[in-house]
């Protein structure tokens, strides 16, 4: 019993120390985002509410806009659907086997936000325990959800007039893209995406998200067969010479 | 303010597409796994999401109001400068930011 008190305690000492740094960040965000809710007219409690059940950070920034628009229901649904489809990817290589217990799995897999996946899926799973996975996520859960309750209710009083707090969101995927290119700089990809969004600027401003990673999906697919075919080509030409 | 109703129901689904898209993968992994297409999706598509994430957030600055876009504009220098001097993610957008509420709070 003390042994097992110990090590959750040791594991939430772990998490924090080589996570604390993120969670301070998502609360600053939270507050952010608590702040926008409000200044878009709704209540104090409705940007905790949407973090806490959902989750996702970018996504919430977005949805609280169309809210305030009052959109149709199915381009909230389109819109999250594209906007989070990346989270495919997460599971392919999330450590959730290190995780014990069907109850702990499913709010592993429910709090798979962006920052959790980089900062678990980057470890060494072996280095793992399930304590530190499920704290790591509590964490940002918590300081994310209860960021935004504090910029829900400093907003609501303190900060009405305040213009320029939808920067936040901006500086947020500008710094995004930077650490995604440093992981992964590979040109096309970004020359593409850039391509894809302004193209959809410029024809279908109103559905901008949508249109660009929908036509940046489809620029994927053919790029995925132009490279299996000319792959193909130089496989053929190599047998033909061997032969 | 939208009615509470439409707001719950927005809510919940975009709640059960995140949980969805969040559990798909780990019921198909050995599917996935063998599929080349969704492979390469998998390795390209986090930055092209990020990036076009990046021009939406950056088409949202207003260059034709009153300030011309030039509180943003400094904001997302800044961010930037930061970020690729420091690499610390929470510093660039509280600098960022920063600069931007007050250029368009006090300053101009």
């Amino acid at each position: 019993m003390n042994d097992s008190a110990g090590e959750a305690r040791s594991d939430l000492v772990v998490a924090a120390r080589e996570t604390g740094v993120i969670w301070l960040g998502l609360f600053a965000l939270g507050i952010g985002f608590g702040v926008l809710v409000t200044s878009h007219g709704f209540p104090w409690w409705l940007a905790p509410v949407i973090s806490a059940v959902m989750f996702a950070g970018s996504v919430e920034f977005i949805l609280v806009g169309m809210l305030a628009a009052g959109a149709p229901l199915a381009a909230v649904a389109l819109t999250t659907f594209l906007v989070n489809a990346r989270h495919l990817f997460y599971g392919l290589s999330f450590p959730l086997h290190r995780v014990r217990g069907r109850l702990r799995k499913a709010y592993s897999v429910f709090a798979l936000c962006d920052e959790a996946f980089a900062l678990i899926a980057s470890k060494n799973p072996d280095t793992l325990t399930s304590g530190r996975i499920l704290w790591t996520q509590l964490g940002l859960h918590a300081s994310w959800a209860s960021g935004a309750l504090a910029g829900g209710l400093v907003g609501a009083t303190l900060l009405g007039g305040l213009k320029g707090m939808g920067f936040l969101l901006t500086a947020l995927f500008v710094v995004l893209t930077i650490d995604a290119f440093r992981e992964n700089p590979d040109k096309l990809t970004a020359a593409l995406a850039g391509g894809a969004g302004l193209l959809a600027l410029a024809l279908t401003p109103g559905s901008m998200l949508l249109v660009a990673l929908s036509a940046l999906s489809l620029a994927f697919v053919a790029r995925h067969s132009l490279n299996r075919r000319s792959r193909h080509c130089r496989g053929t030409n190599r047998a033909a010479h061997n032969a | 303010m939208p009615d509470a109703g439409y707001i719950a129901a927005a809510l919940a689904i975009g709640v059960a597409i995140t949980v969805a898209l969040r559990a798909i993968p780990f019921g198909m992994k050995a599917l996935v796994r063998e599929s080349a297409l969704l492979h390469d999706l998998g390795r390209w598509m986090p930055l092209g999401a990020v990036t076009i994430l990046a021009v939406y957030g950056l088409a949202t600055i207003d260059f034709a109001g009153g300030q011309h876009g030039v509180p943003e504009g400094a904001g997302v220098m800044v961010t930037i400068a930061f970020h690729v001097w420091r690499r610390n993610a929470v510093l660039s957008i509280a600098a960022g930011t920063a600069v931007c509420l007050v250029l368009a709070n006090l300053a101009l």
